[in-house]
């Protein structure tokens, strides 16, 4: 089989840090060939690479064959190179079609190009089974349909190399199937698919070969036939990791949240939250699961004292243990009283919220316990600050560090041991280990745990449904700022969760 | 990542990259006038830190700058740019004056100017209090307000001295003079090497509110909260400390530091109020903050910088004819424009060097 994409010796250096390190692999034309590795193993900066973002230092890139310099992303386009970011690069006020012609108008006169793209579109649609209506505007679209408009996209301009970067994080299981079989139509067409993911499974399901790096190089080249999820994970983070962490049974007896009738209305009259009613016990991890954008960051952010957006119309009641929260009067210092009351929060954008970038490390272990004395000694404060990061193993041990300095993982331990460190009673989550690696993560969970077991009540609210699965003793389902659903740990079944965030009742 | 540059580089290297650009250009502007650079440069030394009576004059002028650079600066460390100092510093002269014209003739000194330093402080906080207020609640860019609240103090002050201030009989805009015991011991006092020099005990207020700046912003929760503020409201939101409350309890600090800078200028050495007697010393706040990074030690060696180029400049234009007053705003301007707009201009050609360096060392 002739090959699409062959990296050849390419290395890439940022400062002290070699990201890309003689990279060297194949991708065979017409198949989907996955790319796996840790964050920072150097996946993001080699696709930069083939899509021009950045300029190797040093090696080769042959395009079908031929060797190509590809200075900015309108060369890979014109080589068949597409992209499908993370976050997608559309216009939320503009239609379907509008977005496709952004860049491609081809002409002066708008109408006479809308109708012969119209056309074209329509064609494509219908050859690859996309359906979407090119006259809709993007945002009344779902994140699923939003995709297959970046995919669209990249069909209209002839791509027939497809990069996909991390393209299920946002969709739910049965979207990510739809998904899936539209990029095994591709592959029956002739394109090549390139798959950026750190889910295993994924990997499995629809890959033909799959390369891993780690540490800017490449680790392993295979058949995707003949590997396995265990042997993929040591390759991965080069050693073996548990994929099941051991777990008490729950001996949980008070209950430490209690939330009824909790609805939210933003100025705008949208329910953000309708009607929740749930409970957390101590000694428990409660698993809020569902797509992004259903009403869990908001009902993190009412529970840590932290919604203080204007016109908001709340009802309902929120206690903790015996403290009934009050939301009539907008106060900005709810979070620090809550905190008082023992709520920790390790919350879901953690780069916006959780800690200050321009801070060393040590402030940042002080940001929500600040109030707790007057004066800061700055000694005492780095004493326990490198005494937090030697417990949680943070890299690198130095609390003088600008928190920018480190590494997301490293970021996220920092801010879950100070939450830890402040001896909760009730422990609010979001996304914990978003944008972390699989080493860390476990790390992570396994601390989640012994938080748990310890009889603290843990509210964790996570995209990652295998989070759910390891972490849980009950489940909730959002989707549309209800909660649509709950089982126990017991009764998990991705294919029920996956239909109870798509919003169908049981 | 590139952009990490270490903290000696940010906070030394680069302020020197910059002050050094702005004096080439303004050398570069004398020469073009007819003057040697060097020359000019030689006789700008010479008066400002020769001698000893002008380094006093030096820092005399430096002293208002740290007022006015620290208030200035406190508002920075919050996110505010307060461009109002001039004024606030103009009606914590009248705040001072007040004070000084009622209680003169009957209070003895050692209560009347600690009274009189309340006044400047309380009026200066209440000029800024109002355009505090409105950002917080109101979300009115303190920036544009703090403008506006210059102009509306200039021509207040218009108002107050010319209708109730100017002795009767009297042309000249401005109050009669205090009586002798509203003035502010003089240094020369002690250190008589300073000669006839109008440095006074504000000096040594303005090291020690350099110092409890310092502590305060650094060492306190309280300008913990002001600095997680300034960087962050996020996250500030996240740590449940009140933004609203934090800008004006900032803008009230600021607005009292600058009423503060007219203590010396008015009670240390002019000893009565005259119109525009701030001749522009809160914007040379601004290029102070900028230039000193907000930081205690930086902000007294830019307040001490400025201080030579107004003590040095003096001199320089009386001695060279080709070379008008005008020039120092000219090189504040530069100074402000190369510390402040383009403060970052030399950083990716600084990180580029230093990279190259790490490669060899890697």
């Amino acid at each position: 089989m002739p090959t699409a994409v062959e990296f050849r010796e390419i290395s890439k250096r940022f400062g002290k840090v070699l990201a890309n390190d003689a990279v060297s692999f194949s991708i065979a034309q017409g198949s989907i060939h996955g790319i796996i590795g840790e964050n920072g193993a150097g996946k993001s900066t080699l696709m930069s690479i083939l899509y021009g973002y950045y300029q190797a230092d040093s090696g080769t890139m042959l395009i079908h064959g031929i060797a190509q310099s590809i200075p900015n992303s309108h060369a890979a386009i014109q080589l068949g190179i597409g992209m499908v970011h993370q976050h997608f690069m559309l216009v939320e006020d503009m239609t379907v079609l509008d977005n496709i012609m952004l860049g491609m108008e081809g002409g002066f006169r708008l109408r006479s190009q809308r109708i012969r793209i119209a056309a074209e579109l329509a064609k494509l649609c219908a050859d690859y089974s996309l359906e979407i209506k090119v006259d809709a505007r993007i945002n009344t679209l779902s994140v699923g349909e939003q995709q297959r408009v970046e995919i669209l996209k990249q069909l209209y301009r002839n791509a027939d190399i497809l990069i996909l970067d991390e393209p299920t994080a946002v969709l739910t299981p049965q979207e990510a199937e739809a998904l899936f079989a539209i990029l095994r139509l591709f592959k029956q067409q002739g394109k090549t698919v390139i798959l950026i993911t750190h889910k295993l499974a994924e990997i499995l399901a629809i890959t033909d070969e799959v390369t891993v790096m780690r540490a800017g190089g490449v680790v392993a080249a295979l058949a995707t036939a003949t590997t396995n999820q265990e042997d993929l994970a040591h390759k991965m983070v080069g050693r073996s990791v548990a994929t099941e962490l051991p777990r008490q049974t729950l001996a949980a007896t008070q209950v430490v949240l209690q939330v009824e009738a909790l609805s939210l209305q933003n100025a705008q009259g949208v329910h953000l939250l309708k009607e929740l009613n749930f409970s957390v016990r101590a000694g428990e991890i409660v698993a809020i699961a569902g797509v992004s954008g259903n009403g869990q960051s908001e009902l993190l952010e009412m529970l840590a004292g932290m919604r203080q957006s204007k016109g908001d119309k709340i009802s309902g009641k929120v206690q903790i243990q015996d403290y009934v929260l009050n939301y009539d009067k907008k106060d900005p210092c709810l979070a620090a009283k809550l905190r008082k009351l023992g709520v920790a929060h390790v919350p879901e954008d953690r780069l916006r919220d959780g800690v200050i970038k321009d801070f060393p490390v040590w402030e940042n272990i002080l940001l929500g316990q600040q109030s707790k004395q007057t004066y800061l000694d700055k000694q005492k404060c780095v004493e326990a600050s490198d005494a937090l990061l030697q417990q949680f193993e943070v890299r690198p041990l130095d609390s003088h560090l600008r928190l920018s300095q480190l590494s997301g993982g490293n970021q996220q331990k920092i801010v879950l041991a100070r939450e830890i460190a402040a001896r909760p009673k009730l422990m609010l989550v979001g996304q914990p280990t978003r944008g972390v690696d699989i080493g860390t993560i476990q790390r992570i969970h396994t601390e989640l745990l012994a938080l748990r077991d310890a009889g603290v009540a843990i509210l964790l609210v996570s995209a990652e449904l295998e989070e759910i699965r390891a972490l849980a003793d009950r489940i909730l389902v959002m989707s549309g700022a209800c909660i649509t659903g709950e089982l126990p740990i017991a009764d998990y079944d991705t294919t029920r969760i996956g239909l109870l965030m798509g919003g169908l009742h049981k | 990542m590139n952009s990490e540059l270490p903290r000696w580089a940010t906070s030394i290297a680069l302020p020197l990259l910059n002050l050094l650009s702005a004096l080439i250009v303004a050398a570069g502007v004398i020469y073009l006038l007819g003057e040697s650079p060097i020359e000019a440069l030689s006789i700008l030394v010479q008066s400002a830190l020769g001698n000893a009576e002008g380094f006093g004059y030096t820092l005399f002028y430096a002293t208002t700058f740290i007022f006015t650079g620290l208030s200035v600066s406190i508002a920075m460390q919050a996110g505010l740019f307060n461009i109002g100092s001039d004024g606030q510093m103009y009606l914590g002269g009248l705040g001072l004056t007040l004070v000084m014209l009622q209680f003169d003739a009957s209070l003895p000194a050692w209560l009347l100017i600690p009274l009189a330093l309340m006044g400047a402080a309380l009026f200066g906080a209440a000029w800024a209090f109002i355009p505090g207020y409105l950002q917080a609640k109101r979300g009115s860019h303190v920036v544009v307000t703090t403008i506006m609240f210059n102009f509306i103090a200039a021509s207040l002050m218009n108002f107050i001295i010319i209708t109730y201030l100017i002795p009767t009989g009297e042309q000249n805009p401005a109050s009669r003079v205090f009586a002798e015991n509203g003035w502010l011991p003089r240094l020369n006092a002690w250190l008589p090497a300073l000669g006839d020099t109008p440095l006074n005990l504000s000096f040594v207020l303005a090291l020690l509110c350099l110092f409890a700046y310092g502590v305060v912003v650094w060492r306190t929760r309280w300008g913990y909260a002001l600095r997680a503020a300034g960087k962050s409201a996020h996250a500030a939101r996240y740590a449940g400390i009140s933004i609203a409350s934090v800008i004006i309890i900032t803008m009230l600090l600021s607005g009292a530091l600058a009423g503060v800078a007219a203590m010396n200028s008015l009670a240390g050495s002019m000893h009565y109020l005259s119109l525009n007697f701030t001749s522009g010393a809160g914007f040379i706040g601004i290029a102070v903050a900028l230039m000193g990074r907000q930081h205690p030690l930086g902000i007294f060696l830019s307040a001490l910088l400025f201080g030579i180029l107004i003590q040095g400049g003096a001199d320089l234009s009386l001695e060279k004819s080709n070379i008008p007053p005008e020039t120092f705003i000219f090189i504040q301007g530069l100074i402000i424009l190369f510390c402040g707009a383009m403060e970052n201009m030399y950083a990716p050609a600084l990180a580029r060097i230093l990279n190259l360096k790490w490669r060899k060392n890697v």
